[in-house]
């Protein structure tokens, strides 16, 4: 039974994104048609040419996968673990077919279920019944398949009271349950699954973890599955591949694997090192580093940061500024508290090193910036450089919260019955 | 264990495209069924609409061709019955067009999400279209009933010209529909070329106003030998069709056809990566 069923040969995907130029400041209404038109010719010509439109002034080539090689075999359980834009979601539609691959092969052997989503397809207007019956069709099954296991589905979902409910009048919880529950009844030889555990309540997650268990051990089926829960993938999965920057940088057991995702040492890409850059004329930012990078959820970090300047240059206030994916202020570390005046010159920089006792943030990404007041400087520089927080490696059985519902900070807390 | 091998690679989709259409038949059903289902859900009148709309229009056609313009009926056939002739072959071909062109950007999320050949969901659409149409049938019926009209051996021809004219938007309706997944300017572009359409068409009036000699270029648009053909087939012996405008018309149709099929075909490989 080591036959392969999915067999991945340096496999690349590239896209063609568009950048804005950068804008100056002041713009004359001559710059502002010139670039109108130049964006219009261009347009015009890939339309003649068929070429899509892509926004923005200047054109890059991305490679957002690259030279990918694996294979999975019957009734294995692969996990793919990774950054977010490190490729897993361009993967999984490659191999659902939802796009094309720029470069290389995949060979499926058998019939793909895939579910990057649950409930993709559901209407809000129509009943938990029609919905299964839209949905099933959706996922690949015939409607022989889904009569026959109508029951079973709808027990599984534990909504027969609203079967013939419109799901717009569903709470989300019952909303994902049949979503779930019609998914879980497919019944592919190779089933490809996205992030999708971590919803409804925790029984339910409960069954959901059960279920795949189930679906891969006792009926033999191949699974492909990502997720950002390491304890979900080290329960469920056999071999794990991470992957960073499109690129295969690990595959082993599931521990080796995401034990070193987590501790970000070894096989971890460590971000690109950190390329000074003026802040303004006279003041540049030589280095802004925290360490390490990415950084458990409630761990500590270093940092360290380095400014230049032209002219001598007394910084009254200095701060740190912690922003999330989404642009919400999270924190800030006052630098005022090391006590003595903060010089910057042309002969000598201004260095300073610190240490983030615990950083309880929800896993992701988030940007950091500095507000500096100089006198003549009194501004906030943003986005000058990223820290990742991974998951906390928690053993606990309880799958946690997909990401946008835990909010931003992890507070550390105990709970028992009263 | 199954014996079914694909292969994924650059260009490769190609390969089983109408068998995999065919294995899909389902899902296309089930997405028409659902495009009939929803349309007129939590609306007021509901079905009624597929009523209201080509009723209230031919009171309107009639009131300005037929009475104020004065414009000439086809034999004895009552000026009304000839607009509702006219005009349900083109709410069929213009709902289509619009519904299909619609279709994968209202689709998105199942287009990221889940692989199907992509021309299930334009065509769907149709099917909403065509069940609005069979509905103004009965309306036609209603109106032929009133009017004392009665149709000849023609009428039994009609579902052939009902085929033609969903092939006739079938061509129109992929090759916009690819193009407005990578070009939204046809978003806009669309609702003009339909307005634009209804008076170009004979619609309103009869094809017969048109000077003979400009008759043959009147005729490249492929939808005055389709109205032409609805026209004899409902008022029968009244109206006259001209075999050869409705070879020209077949021919047009064939070619957006195969323009549409072609281009939609190229398109769709890209569809997810630019939804």
């Amino acid at each position: 039974m080591s036959d392969v069923l999915i067999q991945a040969e340096g496999l690349g995907k590239k896209y063609i994104i568009g950048h804005q130029a950068e804008r100056e400041p002041y713009l004359a209404l001559r710059d502002v048609i010139a670039r109108g038109a130049k964006t219009f010719a261009r347009r015009a010509s890939d339309i003649l040419h068929g070429r899509a439109v892509v926004e923005g002034d200047e054109l890059e080539e991305v490679w957002a996968l690259r030279n990918v090689d694996f294979e999975v075999s019957r009734g294995d359980v692969l996990g793919i673990v990774g950054r977010n834009g490190a490729g897993k979601s361009t993967l999984l539609k490659i191999l659902s077919r939802i796009t094309e691959p720029t470069a290389g092969r995949v060979t499926l052997r058998g019939r793909v279920a895939s579910l990057l989503e649950v409930g993709t397809g559901f209407h809000q207007e129509l009943t938990g019944r029609e919905n299964i019956f839209l949905n099933g069709a959706i996922l690949g099954m015939t409607r022989e398949e889904i009569r026959r296991r109508f029951e079973e589905i709808v027990e599984f979902a534990e909504v027969e009271r609203f079967l013939d409910t419109p799901v717009k009048r569903y709470s989300s919880g019952m909303y994902v349950r049949l979503a779930f529950a019609v998914a879980a009844h497919l019944e592919p030889e190779i089933l490809i699954v996205d992030e999708v555990l971590a919803v409804g309540d925790l029984a339910f997650q409960r069954k959901c973890l059960g279920k795949m268990q189930e679906v891969s051990t006792r009926q033999g089926r191949t699974v492909l599955f990502v997720s950002h829960n390491m304890a979900a993938i080290e329960t469920l999965c056999d071999r794990v591949i991470l992957l960073a920057a499109g690129q295969i940088s690990m595959k082993g057991s599931a521990r080796e694997v995401t034990s070193s995702y987590l501790q970000s040492a070894s096989g971890y890409e460590p971000g690109a090192p950190f390329r000074p850059r003026r802040l303004t004329p006279t003041l540049s930012l030589d280095r802004f580093d925290v360490l390490p990078n990415p950084v458990e959820s409630s761990d500590g970090a270093g940092f360290s940061l380095q400014l230049s300047s032209r002219e001598s240059l007394k910084i009254s206030e200095l701060v740190i500024l912690i922003f999330s994916a989404m642009g919400a202020r999270v924190a800030i570390l006052d630098l005022r508290s090391v006590g003595k005046d903060l010089v910057a010159g042309p002969t000598e920089a201004l260095r300073l090193r610190g240490r983030i006792a615990a950083l309880p943030l929800v896993e992701g990404d988030y940007s950091l910036g500095l507000y500096i007041n100089a006198g003549t400087i009194r501004e906030d520089f943003l986005d000058l450089t990223r820290l990742t927080i991974l998951s906390k490696s928690s053993r606990s059985e309880i799958p946690p919260y997909a990401v946008q519902h835990r909010g931003l900070v992890e507070l550390e807390h105990t709970v028992s019955l009263d | 264990m199954s014996d079914t091998v694909l292969i994924l690679e650059a260009g490769r989709a190609e390969e089983h495209y109408w068998r995999d259409l065919w294995r899909y038949r389902e899902l296309f059903s089930v997405l028409a069924w659902r495009d009939v289902a929803v349309r007129y859900k939590q609306t007021v009148v509901g079905v009624a609409w597929a009523v209201l709309r080509p009723f209230l229009t031919m009171i309107i056609f009639t009131v300005v061709f037929g009475r104020l313009a004065g414009l000439p009926s086809e034999g004895q056939a009552p000026y009304a019955l000839l607009v509702f002739a006219g005009l349900l072959p083109w709410t069929l071909f213009s709902t289509s067009l619009t519904g299909a062109a619609e279709s994968m950007v209202s689709n998105a999320n199942l287009i990221g999400k889940v692989y199907f050949p992509r021309m299930i969901v334009p065509v769907a659409t149709m099917v909403a279209a065509l069940v609005d149409f069979l509905i103004s049938l009965v309306l036609l019926a209603g109106l032929m009933l009133w009017y004392g009209f009665f149709p000849g051996w023609q009428i039994l021809l009609l579902p052939i010209f009902v085929a033609l004219a969903m092939l006739a938007s079938l061509g129109p309706g992929l090759w916009i529909t690819a193009l407005n997944i990578k070009y939204r300017d046809f978003r806009v572009v669309i609702p003009f070329l339909i307005q634009v359409g209804l008076y170009i068409s004979p619609v309103g009036f009869s094809s017969s106003i048109v000077p003979e000699r400009w008759r043959w270029l009147y005729r490249l648009n492929p939808l005055v030998g389709l109205i032409e053909g609805f026209r004899w087939s409902i008022l029968g012996g009244e109206s006259e069709i001209s075999a050869q405008g409705f070879l020209l018309s077949l021919a047009v149709i064939s070619f957006f056809l195969w323009l549409g099929i072609s281009r939609f075909r190229a398109a769709e490989r890209t569809f997810a990566d630019l939804i």
